[in-house]
């Protein structure tokens, strides 16, 4: 065989000589590659990006809200049902075994006013355990006590966005804002958190304590009402010990029958986070098979011009063997060609995949990794489909006669 | 021996189902440094005999040496390899490649002859110097003229100093001119260098100039002639 250098001279010279009908012909291979690097880019980004706001909304939590679950369909509409009490919450964090935290929360949204400044806002009545569950640090003041939460105390803490949009660069500790017209102090503010997985910013928010929140703030149609409780487990492996144990609490507060629907709905937020993950997947084997079908074009069509070139060249070929070309330098010419064609359009992909990652990054606010080993193994992949693809040309041509070579028009 | 024996050779080509035979009982020995030409009618078999003189088919009956060696039987892969080494070829419609320039054309049999860039270059130039063509070394086949394209054949043929060149009709495509000096440089290669020379021609004028003239009629050979007279 000719030495591999000559070869690959050869075969870049001949896709020279017709530059548009390489390009075209790589086309396939383009936009397959390129949508593997942006696929396995925002996916990685979009996982990590998921998982940390797992960690964010805290680990192993579960969210109990009142109302049956979604199995029973839309009877009841989530705000018609007014069945969860702070002393359900109560009861869970004093009884359920395999449970850490419990926090029960009353929110509305309203209207919060500094000076002549004034923001709109969700402000939530909550317990401190809320904060212990998220890891959730102040920046600076101090919690709630149960002693405030107790007698319903105007206190105040503030997300980032908040303190920005009403204080600017003033300092709000011990500042007295009013909610809805009632005056809280300020006693803390909250570090930064950022986005939930649904995209609502965190610390666009209010906190104060549940009970000043369900009597002096917005009132609660029933006595001691709450829209949510929230739980955390022990760890992860108590998630479905801690949801039994809630279920059966809770059956038996609220005197449910065997045959009865229950008027409360345990729910596990890694079940919501996992549905998140699945439908991340679907994406990306969307993705995936958009990039499969590409590669798969982008081969036929390689192999459909290498065929053309094959019989265009056909008296090339001939000239090649009457001066001592074996088999074996025709088949690796072809074959290099084919290579060379699918391995520069896999680089070109890469190059645009990397660029369409950034570009998607950049619009979305999502992180968008492009990690070497998929840029690698793209390109291994092409080669790989240039060699797939390539071969039954090159063999082809390899198996010329000479004499009908030389002769052929 | 001489450097080609051929014995009782025949060629039959299959065209369907009916056997054509375009070359039957061919005896003829052909010593080194040659300067012979084979004549005949067209459909003699005179290209057939070329191709299987030139390797690059096979016989179908018969035996053909090649200095010495049995080359009747070779496969595809030897047939190549003797082309490589020890044949040259011209052919009638020059045959270059039309991509890349007159250097690289004449490179072409050291790429499979595995001669190292450097040297291959070296033995391009001089091969192009030898037909008078070194100023035009990076001209591509379609910037020189007929006569220039020829000459750039015969170096390749002669590049990697094979034992013998074949052309079939060299000068066909060529005025009388042109013909002439093409001529020209294969008597000198054939007295300098000791190349052996078969050529199929049409022309008289041309086949008087060869020391030695083969006649093919149906594919046999009908007569031999040695030539005293008129040289170049
Ligand atoms: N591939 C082939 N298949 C079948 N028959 C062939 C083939 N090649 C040549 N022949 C036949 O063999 C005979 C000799 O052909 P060849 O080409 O050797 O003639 P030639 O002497 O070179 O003629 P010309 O002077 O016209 O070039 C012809 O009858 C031709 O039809
Ligand atoms: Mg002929």
């Amino acid at each position: 065989m000719t030495n591999p250098f000559d070869a690959i001279k050869t075969a870049f010279g001949s896709l020279k000589v017709n530059v548009l009908r390489s390009l075209l012909t790589m086309l396939g291979i383009v936009i397959g590659v390129g949508a593997v690097i942006v696929m396995v880019a925002v996916g990685a980004g979009a996982r990590e990006m998921i998982g940390e706001q797992i960690r964010s909304m805290g680990s192993n939590m579960i969210l109990v809200v009142p109302g049956a679950s979604q199995q029973s369909g839309a009877r009841m509409m989530a705000g018609s049902v007014h069945t969860l009490k702070s002393s359900d919450a109560e009861a869970i964090s004093k009884e359920c075994l395999a449970v850490k935290y419990t926090a029960a929360d009353w929110s509305d949204v309203a209207q919060v006013v500094y000076g002549n400044r004034n923001w709109r806002t969700r402000v939530w009545g909550t317990w401190q355990t809320t904060f212990l569950m998220r890891d959730w640090p102040l920046r600076c003041g101090r919690m709630f006590g149960p002693e405030e939460e107790k007698r319903a105390a105007k206190v105040a803490i503030l997300g980032q966005t908040v303190v920005e949009n009403l204080f600017g660069d003033a300092y709000p500790l011990g500042k007295v804002l009013r909610i809805r017209n009632v005056p809280f102090t300020v006693i803390g503010v909250l570090e930064r958190k950022g986005q939930t997985p649904r995209g609502d910013d965190q610390d666009d928010s209010v906190y104060v304590p549940l009970r000043t929140s369900q009597c002096r703030l917005f009132g609660t149609p029933f006595l001691d009402e709450i829209q949510a409780a929230i739980v955390q487990a022990k760890d992860e492996a108590s998630i479905p010990e801690a949801e039994k144990q809630i279920d059966e609490l809770l059956t038996r507060r609220h005197k449910i029958g065997r045959k009865q629907e229950k008027d409360f709905s345990v729910k596990n937020l890694a079940e919501i986070h996992e549905t998140a993950q699945k439908s991340l997947n679907i994406m990306t084997t969307l993705l995936g098979s958009i990039a499969a079908i590409s590669l798969l074009v982008g081969g036929i069509g390689i192999m459909n011009i290498m065929l053309v070139s094959v019989t265009e060249r056909t008296r090339e070929i001939g000239i090649r063997m009457a001066v001592g070309a074996r088999y074996a330098d025709i088949l690796s010419q072809f074959l290099i060609e084919g290579v060379a064609l699918a391995v520069s359009g896999g680089l070109i992909g890469v190059i645009l995949g990397i660029v369409g990652a950034f570009i998607f990054a950049r619009a979305s606010g999502w992180p968008a990794a492009v990690d070497p080993a998929t840029v690698l193994v793209a390109i291994l992949f092409s080669g790989a489909v240039g060699v797939f693809f390539g071969f039954y040309p090159a063999l082809k041509a390899s198996r010329l006669h000479p004499i009908e070579a030389l002769r052929h028009e | 021996m001489a450097l080609i024996q051929m014995e009782n050779l025949g060629k039959v080509y299959q065209a369907g189902t009916v056997d054509v035979p375009a070359l039957e009982e061919i005896d003829l020995s052909i010593e080194s440094g040659e300067f012979l030409a084979i004549m005949g009618p067209s459909g003699s078999g005179k290209s057939t005999l070329m191709n299987i003189l030139g390797c690059l088919d096979a016989p179908t009956s018969g035996k053909y040496f090649l200095d010495g060696e049995d080359v009747s039987e070779l496969g595809r892969e030897q047939r190549a390899d003797v082309r490589n080494r020890k044949i040259g070829f011209v052919f009638q419609g020059f045959n270059l490649l039309p991509r890349i320039n007159a250097v690289h054309n004449v490179e072409l049999p050291l790429i499979y002859g595995h001669v190292n860039a450097s040297q291959r270059h070296e033995q391009a130039r001089d091969a192009l110097k030898l037909v008078g063509l070194a100023d035009r070394a990076d001209y591509l086949p379609t910037q020189l003229s007929g006569g220039q394209q020829q000459r750039v054949a015969i170096a390749r043929a002669l590049v990697n100093s094979p034992e013998i060149i074949l052309a079939d009709e060299p000068t066909g495509n060529l005025d009388s001119r042109t013909s002439k000096e093409i001529m020209m440089i294969f008597r000198n290669l054939n007295r300098e260098r000791k190349i052996t020379f078969v050529l199929v021609t049409h022309d008289h004028e041309t086949g008087d100039l060869m020391d030695r003239k083969i006649l093919i009629r149906d594919g046999k050979v009908e007569g031999d002639e040695r030539n005293c007279g008129e040289e170049l």
